[in-house]
């Protein structure tokens, strides 16, 4: 089937979806945006999150057809042209990366957080990222970067 | 495979007549996983995505609230945390924000897993489940009747969940999971309450500890006979409803848990939620929320 959606901002037409394929395929071998990640593929690990109509959502649990219409923003939508997105700034700086794995779904994730809560607490920050797991950094220094994110996006504003 | 995208109730309810085997998918967190592993490989998906007035949720006249299949658990949350707040806490302990943005009661309830987290805090708030076919219309059916054996439900093969009906909370409700982890975490096993003060009655339902989720009725009858409503909760009578929720389970030993700890947790869980509520209740706490 033919699936046609908008992905950050530009109008995307697939075609030859299988009607039981996820949108995170979709994204990663139609659409050429290997951005979001495919580990678990059960909706466990969160390196797969993008925005579907603003709402942060597991790509690899949307069925591709469910995307039809619809406006999806993916890790690769964050940044404005070369400037990197202050999530993923702060990421950078705090060393809030080892393998990347875990990291774009984590930006996404960490980028709805700031973009609801202002100045998010601690246990705020543990339960937004709660659905993404890293194996390699322990996570502290992803706190560390989404605390950062958070600060320069309150002093900004 | 083919893709059906009714985009409304009539249309879906048409086109589940006309390919019974189809498979509803709304926020796919249980469908996807069968379809990526494999799992199934189903004739037909249903997209109920596009069908607006599932994601609705309405008071009625008679004070119930009609909550559509389609509403996330984050809304069900943030929108009717207050009047449904056994629901609201399950809700909370499912999956993770991503999850909860997409998974709904109504997918719980296709589904029928014993382990799925809303069935215990529907049984325990006499939730009444609308299903409908094009053929036969609508049937009201309650919890306690919905579940028929390991995801086996009472929808016939030609009907799709339309909502469930609740009515807000009329007194404290609590809902209690045991799980490895707070996020992410299927239930080992877990056990919800109600308190029905008007008609001196409580509410319980059970879940992931038998084939179905079920209520533990003999220990509500047990309250419903022994509780005195004006006094403190005797530890003697607090004991034996935990012994009788217990009994009431009859859970298998899988890679989650035995049977002889669910059995215990299910004991110990029911002991405390109702603990929490009678102390809710008692402190005058709990007010009434008007739908």
């Amino acid at each position: 089937m033919r699936v046609t959606f908008t992905v950050n901002g530009r109008r995307e037409t697939a075609d030859d979806v299988w009607e039981g394929e996820s949108l995170l395929y979709v994204l990663r071998e139609r659409v050429g945006l290997p951005g979001s990640k495919n580990a678990c593929e059960q909706g466990e690990c969160g390196s797969c999150t993008v925005y579907l109509d603003g709402t942060p959502v597991c790509a690899c649990l949307v069925a591709a057809g469910q995307a039809e219409g619809r406006e999806v923003r993916t890790v690769e939508g964050l940044a404005d042209g070369d400037r990197l997105d202050p999530v993923q700034e702060a990421f950078v700086e705090c060393g809030a990366v080892q393998c990347g794995f875990c990291t774009p779904g984590l930006v996404v994730q960490a980028h709805d957080l700031i973009e609801r809560v202002a100045q998010p607490s601690d246990a705020e920050i543990r339960e937004a990222l709660a659905g993404n797991l890293c194996r390699c950094t322990g996570y502290e220094k992803i706190l560390d970067a989404v605390r950062l994110a958070a600060a320069r996006k309150a002093a900004a504003s | 495979m083919d893709f059906l995208r009714p985009t409304t109730w009539a249309e879906a309810l048409a086109a589940k007549a006309d390919r019974p085997e189809a498979v509803p998918i709304q926020g796919g967190t249980d469908v996807m996983v069968e379809l990526n592993f494999d799992v199934h490989r189903p004739a037909a998906l249903l997209d109920l995505n596009p069908v607006a007035e599932l994601a609705e949720w309405t008071r009625e006249e008679d004070g119930r609230l009609r909550v559509g299949a389609g509403v996330p658990y984050v809304r069900l949350i943030t929108e009717l945390g207050n009047r449904l707040p056994g629901l609201a806490q399950a809700a909370r302990t499912v999956g993770s924000p991503q999850i909860r943005n997409r998974g709904t009661v109504g997918g719980n309830l296709g589904a029928a897993s014993p382990a799925g987290d809303s069935h215990p805090p529907l049984l325990a708030g006499d939730a009444v489940i609308e299903v409908e076919s094009a053929a036969r219309g609508v049937r009201m059916i309650p919890a306690a009747e919905f579940y028929l054996g390991v995801k086996r439900s009472a929808l016939e093969p030609d009907e799709l969940i339309r909502a469930f009906w609740m009515s807000p909370a009329g007194g404290p409700q609590y809902f209690s999971k045991v799980g490895t982890r707070n996020a992410m975490v299927i239930a080992v096993c877990s056990f919800a309450i109600a308190l029905h003060p008007e008609e001196r009655r409580v509410g319980t339902g059970i879940g992931s500890a038998a084939p179905t989720p079920r209520r533990a009725l003999a220990a509500e009858e047990f309250l419903a006979a022994e509780l005195d409503w004006e006094a403190r909760l005797d530890a003697a009578l607090l004991a034996r409803f935990g012994e009788l929720a217990a009994e009431a389970a009859s859970p298998i030993d899988d890679v989650r848990g035995t049977a002889d700890y669910r059995r215990h947790a299910i004991g110990v869980m029911a002991r405390r939620t109702l603990t929490w509520a009678w102390n809710e209740f008692r402190s005058g706490h709990f007010e009434r929320r008007a739908g």
